[in-house]
């Protein structure tokens, strides 16, 4: 993976350095809170509803063993022992003192790692598929051009006051598990007419206030053009984008307000000139950067270890058919590390199970690890042969939970618990329903379920995009949760559909359970999908099961 | 006539640990809301506020809505209770030093 040069760890010491004496100053009492807030949002410091909250950045969701086990070690050393996965890929800490984060950016930077441009009206932390470089349907592991876009946007002076933040999401799959079409500028690879890889570009998807997806600006862009592309539409959209309305400022609305044509044009335009002035350079780096994501020395084993347990291992059995993914070579497989045992918050991990992780990252999985937008994490490249001794090392620390894709995997942001923006929580929503789930013990007969809650309007957890999702709302100082139907993340990607009225907090579990009963009696059959039996038959008899009082007053 | 005032409190977070924090009526920053000081009074309210927000060592000073309780003032709206007493998930917060239990 990539590791920093000289020049990108002197930048973030520097800017370590430079936030410590701020820190120093306020503490002191030189800078007002009003002139320390921008300085400590540059460096992802929030306050948020107990305290500060520090937000990191992991490029792209990949981590190595070393990586993982500072985090673990600031977690313990300067916070409360774990660390909370989000979204977008970050790591947030929930309790720092503001007199220790000078010391917690320190220890990032030891390993390669900060958090600038975690906030701020900025190009945020660029997201990538979490199989990327291992998956069997891959085309091309996308990491090496996230690695470019994270160097180029990192301190670009043009794009530091942006009108608003700006999200880039990259798949080098068709498949698409980043969520592409739900961010600012969505990068999915596909083959061109002559086989060569290159992206198909999707501009202004985002979720939030104004959900709606990415559209597609560039059907085709060679891959060898992707930097000057992309800073053709960033650079157009600040030339370009609202900074009246904080509301109006995305660049989905200035596709809207400008319209998609007029604006598609100025971005061409654009990089006509920019592909001149960047004479090649990009493409040097990034022949550079993609040495250092040359795949591992995978392993040639027999496979006897693992038939064997899967044939006399139940446990064993079930864990392997719902948390792993097929990786490029058949003997290895991608194994996703369910952060969502019953009981859990969704995305917490302790600093002992970071540790673990690392360890048996070095063990059996060349020392890479990654932190899936769904709020898991991945040994990417295991041997099969190896999955035995993996599976029961995981077991023992609660690490084992096989649910992978199922009803319990469930996303959820902090929500009130912990967030300042917050209407309502989602954490105990999220526990209540897993917990109902492992009650009814149906959670495999319902077989694949996107379930995935957001706290408020802002909707970090993704509820638009979620077969089930759950919005969290704050009616007359009461909780009140929303629910949305039919919502995809995927290359199939639909925004979800308001059911109804929603419900108070003690009513939200129940009436996803009738949801769940209404899909197990509508389905077709067994294969027939939660999603794929929504698709079929609409909103109608879902509505009908959630609202069956309603049903029959409007009957009546 | 104007509405009538809903009682509130002063709050904001501890500069240096961002700790919540709540003004009592002798200008001392206490970790327990009990000890605030419940002002039934807009004029004193803004006031309050206005005095919270020119302390040095005090971050993100507001008003939250409170009514007497037992021991003093509790929080009416969800996430005031929650600042008062620590996120639902973990016993972290407020609640990890025996207060508010
Ligand atoms: S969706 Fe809202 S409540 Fe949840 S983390 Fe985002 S801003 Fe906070």
């Amino acid at each position: 993976m990539y590791e920093y040069d000289d020049f990108d760890a002197d930048f973030v010491r520097a800017r370590v350095a430079r936030f410590r004496a701020q820190v120093e100053r306020r503490l002191e009492g030189a800078l007002t809170e009003e002139e320390f807030r921008p300085l400590r949002l540059l460096n992802g410091l929030y306050l948020q509803l107990h305290g500060y909250m520090l937000r990191v950045a992991i490029p792209y969701g990949t981590l190595n063993g070393r990586q993982m086990r500072q985090l673990a070690m600031i977690a313990e050393r300067w916070d409360k022992g774990y660390g909370h996965f989000t979204t977008r890929q970050n790591v947030q800490f929930n309790w720092p003192r503001l007199s220790d984060v000078p010391d917690m950016l320190e220890a990032l930077a030891e390993v390669g790692m900060h958090a600038i441009q975690t906030s701020g009206n900025t190009i945020r932390n660029v997201t990538a598929d979490h199989f990327a470089g291992a998956a069997a349907d891959e085309i091309e592991d996308p990491r090496p051009h996230a690695e470019l876009l994270r160097q180029w946007s990192t301190d670009h002076p043009e794009f530091q006051f942006l009108p608003r933040k700006f999200k880039i999401a990259i798949t080098g799959s068709p498949h698409d598990r980043a969520v592409t079409r739900a961010n600012d500028i969505g990068l999915r690879m596909v083959r061109g007419p002559g086989g060569e890889s290159g992206f198909e570009v999707s501009v202004g998807g985002g979720l939030g206030r104004t959900p709606v997806a990415g559209r597609v600006i560039r059907p085709f862009l060679p891959a060898a053009d992707l930097l000057p592309y992309v800073e053709a539409i960033v650079s157009t959209y600040n030339m370009l984008g609202r900074r009246d309305n904080k509301y109006k400022a995305r660049i989905k609305i200035t596709l809207l307000e400008h319209g998609p044509e007029a604006l598609t044009a100025r971005i061409e335009e654009r990089f006509a000139q920019l592909r001149r002035e960047f004479r090649g350079t990009d493409r040097q780096m990034l022949a550079r950067i993609r040495r250092q994501f040359a795949p591992p020395p995978f392993e040639e084993k027999p496979l006897a270890p693992y038939e064997a347990a899967r044939a006399a291992d139940p446990v064993f059995r079930a864990w392997t058919d719902t948390n792993l993914t097929p990786h490029r070579r058949a003997d290895h497989a991608i194994v996703t590390v369910s952060l969502k045992a019953p009981g859990a918050t969704p995305g917490d991990a302790t600093s002992a199970q970071m540790r673990l992780l690392a360890d048996l990252a070095g063990k059996y999985g060349h020392d890479e690890l990654r932190i899936s937008h769904e709020q898991n994490i991945i040994l990417p490249h295991v041997h099969r042969a190896d999955l035995p001794a993996l599976h029961a090392a995981l077991r023992g620390a609660g690490l084992a939970t096989a649910n992978i894709g199922l009803a319990s995997d469930i996303i959820a942001c902090p929500g009130m618990d912990y967030c300042a923006l917050a209407t309502a929580r989602s954490i105990p929503v999220a526990r209540g329903i897993a917990a109902r789930i492992g009650e009814l013990k149906l959670e495999h007969e319902i077989g694949p379920l996107k379930i995935r809650i957001s706290g408020c309007i802002n909707a970090c957890g993704h509820h638009h995009v979620g077969h089930i999702g759950i919005l969290g709302l704050d009616r007359a100082g009461v909780e009140n949760y929303q629910i949305t139907l039919g919502g995809d993340g995927t290359e199939t990607f639909a925004i979800g559909k308001r059911a109804g009225p929603g419900f108070a907090h003690d009513e939200i579990v129940p009436a996803v359970e009738r949801l769940l009963r209404a899909y197990l009696q509508l389905r077709r059959d067994r294969r027939e999908t939660f999603i794929e039996t929504f698709r079929r038959l609409g909103g109608a008899p879902f509505r009908a099961a959630l609202y069956p009082s309603k049903d029959k007053a409007d009957a009546a | 006539m104007s509405r009538r005032f809903t009682p509130k409190i002063v709050t904001a977070n501890a500069l240096e640990e961002g700790d919540v924090i709540f003004l009592t009526a002798d200008d001392i920053w206490s970790r327990d809301h009990r000890e605030a000081e419940l002002i039934e009074d807009e004029a004193r309210a803004r006031l309050r506020l206005l005095h919270a927000l020119s302390q040095p060592h005090v971050v993100g000073a507001c008003l939250a809505e409170a009514r007497m309780g037992e021991n003093g003032p509790e929080p009416v709206r969800l996430r005031d209770a929650i600042r008062a007493r620590g996120p639902s998930n973990y016993p972290h917060g407020k609640q990890e030093h025996g207060l508010h239990v």
